[in-house]
């Protein structure tokens, strides 16, 4: 029996993984059962539903009770299910082992404190039991028992099990963590589950009972600096509230506070808790609604964080990230990060290596398949306040987003110093030209076909910018056509320079904290991503303008097309040369779908989330 | 904190993130026990201001005393209150008398709550679940998406962790946020005793019975109970073994009635 008798009035998350068919539900149902944690009569259900379809009973479909999951004997999401011991209250989250249902074993990993995993004992380690140990690592599920289960089909000897233990303790040791313990049961009979199994004397360690009791809660950030990522702002009534959930630290009344990014400071006034309170303090985990003394600019995203001790800010970083999505990750294309409340365009600048979590072997990639883990810079639309995974965990982990999915997580490993040419090498800096205008720089890059409306766009994006005190530019592709670039043709080479010389213009009024319209066909993708690189000091914002080529040529605005059938033009896009539609742009039109006030806010709303930067004098 | 303060401290981030990332939030308010949970949350969350709509989706098959609860607790937390009914449904004659209760359910609950979806196009809805009352429910997700006709893809959930919840909409459909998904149906006793939060009498034992769970009043059938007090109920669910919706006749009409209840929209 355990040896800890103190009660625990906290639940302990416990995630229960590994490979698929290594028993992991069967366990679950027996270690409820053994402990006496089912319902009256569930067992009797279960069994009458098993005999009503002629099928034999599984402990596993006490927990697999989804239709589809019992006709096909494996769990398709993660469940979880609480128990209480003598010791404490339990969750045991039972993931999915299939390799298919990735994602659905993370999302129930990253709740625990603790982890069971198991290993069948005849089929020994396989490609799922490497990979779950290799995400638990990432997700910092740090007490790790594993179970091997199935000892009655090796005849419950002591060699088939040692021999286990010393495989998988060497492949721990390359992850860089260690099993608390392995114990040898046998689920389908509840050795060693609840009761000590008789068939193995040569096994003195707990039991899994025993084991579970063992477990710690996971590491308490309260000793770490405040972090407290800013939910909403709510002005119900006369009060402007801060709210927000403390991640990290705790915060209190009096507490002196800096805005990050943006750096605004201001000082806790009150709690403004319902039903009214006295608590003094909102520690880690718990939500706050807080007044300040001096109203200042703060909003979503911004970390409050005491001064002495704030969290980085920058827009590149290394990670080690693993991706769940089934297409893959792709560098320099648009994702979505998230950072605790902060959201905010991201792209992969470089894959340095990827690993596939089977075997654990590192190589060289252009992309990230699904279930692979990588390490990568990543680098950020505009600033992002964050700390390195190791220093704090929270603020130091991010998802990352694709077309609104959940598709990979990272930690933070390393922040990286902004290399590439800036404004603000020289005298006046990005930061002190974005704080006079009121908003950062960005460009934005209009494509798509002749008389798709690429101009009519841009200039009513322009003129709503203008109206709205943003400093704007527009650059057109006719007039580049007509001045500085009237030496090109239209070869392949001479449009590809032309590109070239429309960015190269454009990141000089960028620099000087423009928001930047450049209207270029600009045909071919491989043409458009060496612009885009080569603005990766500014926010750069692939705008398609779409519509049909019949569309296109119908409107005809400069009479082009009809010079075209008439054969006065020989290189024409779309009809004669290429168009190459971008993969995935930030900001997709359908001209021929939508009315021009409808696409301009489109665009204004994308700009939107890319340029805002508070304002110094900003009073509320 | 102790257990029940994490609790109630994240779901009331999950009423933050929820309110933040939607446009239009609409709570389902059954006035059982656990959607009075949720209106204290929400109040907490907010500043003490309940900052969406409340809807009753009333199968007309109500206890008489939900509907004097609704109304005296409207006007307690100032609660903005819609009322939808499926009256198409009751035109045709859709009724306890005459259908079973899964049909029943589906046609006032279901299809009513769709009705009033295309009405006012909410893009969430915060809901009551927790995950002990129903297997398919304990695979459930706090930010889960439904699709335009309803339905739950459970076969392929959005991955949830680190605090990052699936805040777009399926095209023309919703999102289930589900705040109390973690609790059980103690810890809700438990903090309806310690926050003092009102909660409709047939929950506590008359002649030897109370309801556990409240649902229509013709399927839904009291248990042998002596709990008359919020401690007894405590006592008394410390020590039971049987289900808690087991008073609840859709749920065991057929074999993974629940789940099929569920797929196509059900709470």
């Amino acid at each position: 029996m355990s040896t800890l008798t103190e009660t625990d009035t906290q639940r302990l998350h416990v995630v229960v993984v590994g490979h698929v068919d290594h028993g992991k539900s069967t366990f679950v149902g027996r270690l409820l059962h053994d402990t006496g944690s089912l319902p009256d009569g569930k067992i009797e259900q279960v069994k009458a539903a098993c005999a009503a379809e002629k099928m034999d009973f599984e402990f596993a479909f006490l927990l697999d009770a989804l239709l589809e999951e019992q006709e096909q004997n494996i769990t398709i999401d993660t469940t979880r299910i609480f128990f209480r011991t003598d010791r404490r209250n339990y969750a045991i989250i039972d993931a999915p082992g299939h390799r298919e249902f990735l994602k659905n074993m993370v999302t129930g990993a990253a709740s625990a404190s603790a982890a069971l995993l198991l290993i069948d004992a005849q089929e020994g380690v396989m490609d799922q039991s490497r990979r779950h140990a290799t995400l638990l690592s990432m997700l910092g599920v740090r007490q790790i028992v594993v179970l091997v289960n199935k000892m009655d089909l090796v005849g419950h000897r002591e060699d088939a099990f040692r021999r286990i233990e010393a495989d998988y303790t060497a492949f721990l040791r390359t992850l860089g963590i260690s099993a608390q313990r392995f114990i040898p049961i046998a689920a389908r009979h509840g050795d060693n589950v609840v009761r000590r199994s008789p068939a193995m004397p040569w096994y003195a360690g707990p039991t899994v009972a025993e084991a579970l009791d063992g477990f710690e809660h996971a590491d308490d950030l309260g000793r770490l600096p405040l972090r407290m990522p800013v939910s909403d702002i709510y002005r119900f009534d006369h009060r402007r509230i801060i709210a927000g959930r403390v991640e990290a630290g705790a915060l209190r009344p009096g507490d002196d506070l800096v805005f990050l990014p943006g750096g605004r400071r201001s000082t806790v006034r009150a709690f403004e808790d319902w039903p009214t309170t006295t608590r003094d303090v909102v520690p880690t985990g718990a939500s706050a609604g807080f007044t300040m003394e001096h109203q200042i600019f703060a909003e979503r995203g911004q970390v409050a964080a005491h001064p002495e001790a704030a969290p980085r800010v920058g827009r590149e970083f290394r990670a080690r990230l693993f991706w769940l999505s089934k297409e893959p990750l792709l560098p320099n294309r648009a994702y979505r990060l998230r950072i605790g409340t902060q959201e905010t365009q991201a792209f992969v600048t470089r894959i340095h290596s990827v690993t596939d979590a089977d075997t654990l072997a590192a190589g060289d990639a252009a992309s990230v398949p699904r279930d692979a883990v990588a390490d990568l810079l990543i680098r950020t639309a505009k600033p992002v306040a964050f700390d390195l995974h190791h220093e704090c965990p929270v603020t130091g982990r991010f998802v990352l987003e694709d077309s609104t999915r959940i598709a990979g997580g990272g930690i933070i490993t390393e922040a990286v110093q902004d290399a590439s040419p800036r404004p603000g090498t020289g005298p006046v800096s990005g930061q002190e030209r974005a704080a006079r205008l009121g908003h950062g720089a960005a460009v934005l890059w209009f494509t798509g076909l002749s008389g798709a409306g690429k101009s009519t766009l841009a200039e009513s994006v322009e003129r709503r910018l203008f109206d709205a005190g943003k400093h704007v530019v527009r650059v057109d592709g006719d007039d580049l056509r007509a001045q500085l670039s009237a030496d090109l043709g239209f070869s392949a080479e001479a449009r590809a320079e032309s590109v070239r010389r429309a960015a190269a213009v454009a990141g000089l009024f960028a620099d000087t904290g423009a928001v930047v319209l450049v209207t270029l066909i600009a045909p071919i993708a491989a043409d458009r991503a060496k612009a885009r690189k080569s603005l990766a000091r500014h926010p750069f914002l692939e705008v398609f303008v779409d519509a049909p080529l019949a569309t296109c040529e119908a409107r005809d605005p400069k009479g082009l097309y009809a010079k075209v059938r008439r054969g006065e033009i020989k290189e024409f896009t779309g009809i004669s040369s290429p168009y190459e539609p971008p993969a995935d742009p930030e900001v997709h039109v359908r001209t021929d779908q939508v009315e021009l006030a409808e696409a301009t806010e489109q665009v204004l709303h994308a700009i939107d989330e890319v340029i805002r930067e508070p304002r110094e004098d900003w009073e509320v | 904190m102790d257990h029940l303060t994490r609790l109630e401290q994240t779901s009331i981030h999950i009423f933050r993130e929820a309110y933040r990332c939607f446009r239009n939030v609409c709570m389902p308010w059954s006035m059982g026990k656990d959607s009075n949970v949720l209106i204290w949350l929400a109040r907490k969350a907010f500043a003490g201001k309940v900052p969406f709509p409340l809807l009753h989706i009333d199968t007309t098959y109500e206890f008489p005393e939900m509907y004097a609860f609704r109304d005296w607790a409207t006007k307690e937390h100032g609660i903005e209150l819609l009322v939808r009914i499926n009256e198409d449904a009751i035109r045709r004659g859709v009724g306890y008398a005459t259908h079973d209760p899964v049909t029943v359910t589906h046609e006032l609950k279901t299809l009513a709550l769709r009705q009033a979806l295309d009405e006012f196009k909410w893009d969430a809805l915060i809901t009551g679940i927790r995950r002990d009352e129903d297997p398919t429910r304990a695979k459930e997700r706090h930010f889960s998406p439904r699709s335009a006709e309803g339905a739950w893809d459970y076969k392929d959930q959005p991955p949830e962790f680190w605090g990052q919840f699936a805040t777009t909409p399926p095209p023309g459909g919703h999102v289930r946020v589900q705040p109390l998904l973690e609790w059980t149906e103690l810890d809700i006793w438990e903090y309806i005793r310690r926050e003092g939060i009102p909660i409709p009498t047939l929950y506590f034992a008359r002649d030897g019975k109370r309801f556990r769970s409240l649902g229509c009043h013709p399927i839904t059938h009291p248990v042998p109970s002596t709990a008359d007090t919020l401690d007894a109920v405590i006592d008394e669910l410390r020590l039971t073994r049987t289900s808690e919706r087991a008073g609840r006749a859709q749920d065991h009409h057929e074999r993974n009635a629940m789940q099929k209840l569920r797929a196509k929209g059900f709470m």
